[in-house]
């Protein structure tokens, strides 16, 4: 790592006044929370900001239910913690997603705000040698020609083909979040929906926060019927791996009948991926396999391969149709308002 | 069953550790830029701007002036010698690291010291109590939870953590919330048998 120093606000007022600008590819100051994204890409040289500006002392932590199925969840609340809170059990893709993810150690220091902002695996991105345009704007994209068995295929530009890593921000988009951030400019409030951009042009920029913007709070809403819900995660390794492909499900049903559907797809895209049109073609459909697999086939119209990742795409849609199967097959408590 | 040590070898008032420092301070200028990862992950980081913290390490509270880039796996082994805390990845993967931060368990190599102003940490020195063993590291040895070692301490530091988060109810459930730590010989099958075991003494002694 490279000399930085360390500087430790008690507010969020003070934080987003001490934070060098963080600048668009990131390589200006940076806010460190549990560190576990920060540390590891500075140690890569990846990442060399000359301060950080330490969360610790800033970010609230914990869940707080108002009693109408919205919740609002601290930035600073760690993965573990959310993944055993009862609003998180009741819809299981919240929790499933977190508990699917990283490792216990990392769980346990990983903030969900960081979370949200994790950076991706792409080697080439990683390895601070190679062409990339996420870490140095203009130098190329490694990738498309080269080893991107992990890389997206839904969402990609010519400049990058990077995915997002994450799982729970696909449980997350869900839920119509919207995120409380704070700024030197005072406080806003953005739709999770648009936090990430697509890469396009200038994939250095992820996300639409700003050089000094912190995300304090995120808040979601979650219907009774999300007892019917599941993350369905494809991977190398059974336990503690990205995934290759993933699948966020809600389903409401009456009977087999779809009285909503929501999915949102992730491991094969370069930003958190919700399917709205196939949700759409999903309701008032009789939930058969053959229909989970229509679906399957739609959320995935559309993708492009670059060679190793080929096999995302009918990895993906049988995710898909797995993750609707499974939500089907649930018999979940029903939620019935209650719950304190 | 008490062993005694056989051909111990000589005191030659020099420890494997102190030799293996100076090996690799003669060895950097012939590896040249080749060995600076390496070296990177074995120096404590020094001449950067600097933090004050107090941190409790196995139930002594001590004040450090440290670079700011120092993480806790760094204190430990360079500046404190408590070297039973490995160095694995040095990335968070492996779990070699692994030591209890207020009872809970992290990647010490992620872990910035500067972070832990007033916490309490324990790491595999600090795990057993009066000279016993920690019933977990017991159950290890019973149960031939290793070939090499080196996994070792971040195995029972993570197993330790595992329990107490009332994670190791099956042994699926331990495998799922065990997976942060690897181990290369593969001594997994025992692993979960010395968490078993340890989980159960430990209900039980709750229990009485």
């Amino acid at each position: 790592m490279r000399p930085f120093s360390f500087r430790r606000p008690g507010s969020p007022e003070e934080a987003v006044a001490m934070v060098e600008p963080m600048g668009v590819a990131g390589q200006g100051g940076a806010f460190h929370a549990g560190g576990t994204t920060v540390i590891d890409l500075m140690k890569l040289h990846v990442l060399h900001p000359p301060s950080l500006t330490d969360l610790g002392d800033v970010l609230e932590r914990g869940i707080e239910e108002t009693g109408d199925g919205t919740l609002r969840v601290g930035a600073g609340t760690t993965m573990a913690e959310a993944a055993e809170h009862p609003a998180f059990l009741r819809a299981p893709v919240l929790s499933e997603a977190l508990w699917k993810a990283a490792s216990a150690q990392l769980r346990n220091v990983a903030t969900l705000g960081g979370n949200l902002l994790q950076r991706t695996r792409c080697p080439y991105f990683r390895d601070n040698v190679s062409a990339c345009n996420k870490r140095e704007p203009g130098s190329g994209c490694a990738a498309k020609d080269g080893i991107n068995r992990l890389l997206a295929v839904l969402g990609t530009s010519e400049e990058c083909i990077a995915n997002y890593p994450g799982d729970w921000a696909n449980a997350l988009i869900l839920f119509d979040a919207v995120l409380e951030t704070r700024s030197g400019e005072g406080g806003r409030e953005i739709a999770f929906d648009d936090l990430h951009v697509l890469p396009g042009e200038d994939p250095a920029r992820e996300t639409i926060l700003g050089d000094d913007e912190l995300i304090t709070a995120i808040r979601l809403t979650v219907p009774d019927w999300a007892g019917r819900s599941v993350y369905t995660k494809v991977r190398d390794r059974d336990s503690y791996a990205f995934a290759l492909t993933s699948a966020a499900v809600a389903l409401d049903l009456d009977g087999e009948t779809v009285r909503e559907a929501r999915l949102a797809i992730g491991g094969a895209a370069t930003v958190p991926w919700r399917a709205r049109e196939v949700e759409d073609w999903l309701q008032g459909q009789t939930l058969t396999e053959d229909v989970a697999v229509e679906a399957g086939r739609r959320a995935f119209e559309g993708a492009q391969g670059w060679g190793e990742n080929d096999f995302k795409i009918p990895l993906g849609r049988d995710t898909v149709a797995r993750g609707l199967m499974e939500a089907k097959a649930m018999t979940p408590e029903t939620n019935s308002g209650d719950s304190q | 069953m008490a062993t005694e040590p056989r051909d111990a070898p000589p005191d030659l008032g020099i420890s494997r550790r102190s030799l293996l420092k100076g090996t690799a301070a003669s060895g950097a200028s012939a590896f040249g830029a080749f060995q600076a990862g390496a070296q990177e992950a074995e120096a404590a980081p020094t001449g950067g701007p600097e933090v004050e913290v107090e941190i409790t390490i196995n139930g002594k509270p001590e004040r450090f002036t440290l670079d700011a880039r120092t993480t806790l796996l760094d204190l430990l082994r360079e500046r404190l010698d408590l070297t039973g805390t490995k160095v694995g990845c040095n990335h968070g993967q492996c779990g070699a690291c692994t030591v209890l931060v207020d009872g809970t368990r992290i990647n010490s190599c992620l872990r910035l010291a500067g972070t832990l102003d007033g916490a309490e940490v324990t790491t595999i020195e600090g795990l057993g109590q009066g000279g016993e063993m920690h019933p977990m590291q017991q159950a290890f040895i019973d149960n031939d939870g290793f070939q090499c070692g080196y996994c070792t301490p971040g195995q029972i530091m993570s197993a330790v953590g595992c329990v107490t988060e009332g994670h190791a109810g099956s042994e699926a459930e331990i495998r799922e919330y065990m997976s942060g730590n690897l181990c290369r010989c593969g001594a997994y099958k025992g692993i979960v048998a010395a968490v078993v075991q340890a989980r159960d003494e430990t209900e039980a002694r709750e229990a009485s």
